[in-house]
């Protein structure tokens, strides 16, 4: 490519070319991975007026006051959005995915360098759009982060439903173009710049995770748009998609004969893969990880992608497990519950064949290891409760409850989350060219995992005994207070995990600026980026394109000089 | 076991997923080696591979509109002044003699889209004879399809306008029925997809004035007409819709 050829030979000067409007991937996906980071501070800082919320309701906040009850449905729609969005789907696909993808196939830069950038610029539009929600008369909106309709469709529904909805929309759906942007570089880049030799099935599970969360996203965001539009248009242009004969404070609205399940039907057409393009990056890294620490091949290469093909494929099947409540025809029910099950098969492939890589592993147990094997566990624990919630019988009684919020938050947020940490130590040395602390990383590892479990474990306890979620307090309800300590039990869990995560920022930025050296390779890899110097230069591999010849994950060869046979090693294979 | 030797490279298993790696002439591949010679037959298969994928969410947008649609249409809703549930989805008279003559100009713009990538592409394959010093190829006067297909591309957006405002003299606005919401939201959001691409021409037309080599103008032109033709062809998709499930 004219332009890349001409944009790699001389690396661009200048602070604004080269930190701000930067072409390079790398940068790039630094810039997703800071902008997530903020994000994650919002969304978690949210999470926590919540928790003191729910359990002291009258508590005076310092700076805030008290919450009041339309308050906490604005941090719980916000927190939502900003996890799921600017967290969950930005720093492993965004971040991460940006600055490896390239590197691990063997290419100097993504495929459309501008359109890269513009991706990213896109997302930090969005996100200031969604944080301006804050700022507005009235606040951020009260919908929940699925906004159904009627309440997300009618300007007079609630204080923050009127400029903050609307601020709220318009993020979303700059955000799904931003993203498709994203999308379409990823597949573009993954099918057409791999190096010579590296074939599809030579290909490092991380590409393979973000090559199909590309796709969901490339199929999924699209639907999003349109609901979202319609939306809008319900909003103000006082059309009747979402929104039936309906009366606000006695008075009768212009609408007629719309219908709130069709908001319902596309965003969780969108919705689902979601949790997909959540989690699936942190499949690929919990694999990668996992790995090359117990120095052992991955277990059943081709039936971990099989699988997260497969999982990709029944994500777009299986929308309608999140409405089982809307009175849906038993037998459309019957369906989705048994497609919903179905990816419990690649699901637990996925988890045998991470079990079966530690086995007799000899296992080095550094921080991203540790993360991966909590991400397995975490995995687990919050996947189980799936083919649960899967039964439409159960679902019905368990749907409004906390036991959802249990699951869902162990395994598509905390998990995602683990997936990301597992990434940050696990990269961190190539990217900032210096090591993490590892006594800190432990020390963190071991606090967040059991803080989460011990957040988010009571939960699935208090939704079969009956505690309804989105309820802003449970002081004035009778047999909800009997369930009262055990949510006092989990906020101060939910304040010890987050003072934990400090740890890990000061980590981050100590280590970024005094950490010891990192060496081209120190976890001794087998992936190209661990074959180029640390951190990489402007074209990632100092003018010349790697030619692979091994498969990703050639660990413990027997007869081997090392231990390892890197992807760009020479053919030959030792004498045996 | 005997030593085997593994230098024997599976060629069907080089460079992108099983194609033959490239003839050394010029280093080949996208490693910057190629003493700056610009590869224009690969940048045009990546370009042409990126619309592809482009194409894909557009299709899933207008799919989900679809669905939308029929979904919506047959909606019953509750009517108090009978009890009963009723049909609301409403009528629209359609100004289908200005939407014909609009689709025509569409389909037109189609064909010129079709003769500016087809010109470029003979005067790109013909660059590296013209380049020989003392070849003289005759002054081939260019036909301006591109120049055309901008005017007949803003042509089918002012048709399109007029149409909404003889849809408006009608008395059907945008909220008054499901259908016309519909009407409103499909044809704008074709419009606003076919305005991005008449962006793209004019990037294209703007090339050319800027003296982009004739190879580099190529991709430019050849992505637009794919993405022009897929257009015309969503257009026909929606009129169909439009016009024949109401």
């Amino acid at each position: 490519m004219a332009t890349a050829a001409t944009l790699h030979a001389h690396a661009p000067q200048g602070f604004i070319r080269k930190y701000i409007f930067s072409l390079d991937h790398k940068v790039i996906g630094i810039q997703y991975f800071f902008l997530a980071l903020t994000a994650v501070f919002v969304g978690m800082f949210l999470s926590l007026l919540m928790r003191i919320h729910m359990v002291w309701p009258t508590a005076a906040i310092p700076l805030i006051g008290e919450i009041k009850p339309e308050t906490y449905l604005s941090l719980l729609t916000m927190h939502g959005t900003i996890m799921v969005f600017f967290v969950l789907t930005t720093a492993p696909q965004g971040g991460f995915g940006n600055y490896f993808l390239p590197i691990q196939i063997g290419a100097p830069d993504m495929a459309f360098p501008v359109l890269n950038m513009l991706s990213f610029w896109t997302t930090f539009v969005a996100f200031m759009v969604m944080l301006a929600a804050f700022f507005v008369t009235g606040g951020a909106p009260l919908h929940g982060w699925t906004g159904y309709p009627p309440m997300s469709a009618v300007q007079s529904a609630g204080p923050g439903e009127g400029l903050g909805a609307d601020l709220w929309i318009t993020s979303i759906a700059i955000f799904c173009i931003a993203s498709l942007m994203g999308a379409l570089n990823f597949i573009t880049t993954t099918l057409d710049l791999r190096a010579k030799g590296m074939t599809l099935m030579r290909m490092p599970l991380t590409v393979w995770s973000w090559f199909i969360t590309a796709i969901l996203g490339l199929l999924a965001f699209g639907v999003l748009l349109s609901a979202g539009i319609l939306l809008l248009m319900d909003r103000n242009l006082g059309t009747s998609f979402y929104v039936p004969l309906i009366v606000v404070n006695g008075q009768v609205l212009g609408h007629k004969g719309g219908s709130p399940l069709l908001w319902q039907h596309l965003f969780w057409f969108f919705g689902h893969p979601e949790v997909y393009i959540a989690i699936l990056p942190g499949m690929g890294v919990a694999s990668q990880v996992l790995s090359t620490f117990s120095r052992k091949p991955i277990f059943g290469y081709r039936a971990m992608v099989y699988a997260m093909l497969s999982i990709g494929f029944f994500g777009f099947m299986v929308w309608g497990h999140h409405m089982f409540m809307s009175g849906m025809s038993p037998y459309s029910a019957f369906a989705f519950s048994i497609l919903t099950m179905c990816i419990g098969v690649p699901s637990a492939i996925k988890t045998f064949n991470w079990l079966g890589t530690m086995w007799k592993g000899r296992i080095r147990f550094h921080t991203p290891m540790l993360y991966a094997i909590g991400f397995v566990s975490l995995f687990v624990s919050g996947g189980l409760s799936g083919p649960f919630l899967a039964q439409p019988v159960l679902d019905i009684q368990l749907h409004d409850t906390y036991f959802v919020v249990g699951h869902f938050h162990l395994i598509m947020g905390v998990a995602a989350i683990f997936g990301i940490f597992a990434a940050t130590y696990y990269w961190f040395p190539k990217m900032f060219g210096r090591m993490m602390n590892e006594t800190w990383g432990r020390i963190h590892f071991f606090i967040t995992l059991a803080g989460t479990y011990a957040i988010f474990m009571p939960m699935h306890y208090l939704g079969m005994a009956g505690q309804t979620r989105r309820y802003s307090q449970f002081t004035e309800v009778a047999y909800q207070t009997k369930l009262l300590p055990l949510q006092t039990f989990m906020t101060y869990a939910a304040i010890i995990t987050i003072a934990a995560q400090f740890i890990f920022v000061i980590n981050l930025f100590w280590s970024m600026f005094k950490g010891p050296k990192a060496s081209d390779n120190p976890w001794e890899c087998t992936t190209l980026e661990w074959t180029t110097t640390t951190p990489p230069p402007h074209d990632n591999f100092g003018g010349h394109t790697p030619v692979v010849n091994h498969g990703p994950y050639e660990y413990g060869v027997p007869g081997a000089a090392r231990d390892y046979v890197m992807q760009n090693d020479p053919a030959t294979a030792p004498a045996h | 076991m005997a030593t085997y030797s593994t230098t024997h490279v599976d060629t069907t298993q080089l460079g992108r997923g099983g194609r033959t790696p490239d003839p050394p002439v010029l280093g080949g591949g996208d490693d910057g080696s190629n003493g700056g010679v610009p590869n224009y037959g690969q940048r045009l298969r990546r370009a042409r591979l990126g619309l592809v994928v482009l194409i894909a969410p557009i299709v899933m947008l207008f799919v989900s509109l679809t669905s939308a649609y029929i979904v919506r249409q047959g909606l019953p809703t509750f009517d108090s002044t009978t009890n009963t549930y009723v049909r609301d989805w409403g009528e629209v008279n359609l100004p289908w003699i200005l939407l014909a003559i609009n689709t025509a100009v569409l389909l037109v713009s189609s064909l010129t889209m079709e003769g500016a990538r087809r010109g470029i592409t003979r005067q790109a394959a013909l660059a590296p004879v013209r380049s020989i010093p003392g070849v003289s190829l005759g002054d081939e006067k260019a036909f301006p399809w591109l120049g055309i297909t901008v005017v007949l591309g803003l042509g089918f957006l002012l048709g399109q306008w007029l149409a909404w405002k003889e849809l408006a003299n009608r008395g059907f606005f945008i909220a008054t029925n499901p259908n016309s919401s519909f009407v409103y939201l499909l044809t704008g959001t074709h419009a606003i997809h076919l305005a991005g691409g008449i962006i793209a021409l004019l990037w294209a037309a703007a090339a050319s004035l800027r003296r982009t080599p004739v190879e580099s103008r190529r991709i430019v032109i050849d992505i637009a007409a794919w993405y022009w033709h897929f257009m015309a062809l969503l257009w026909l998709y929606v009129f169909a819709l439009l016009e024949f499930a109401r």
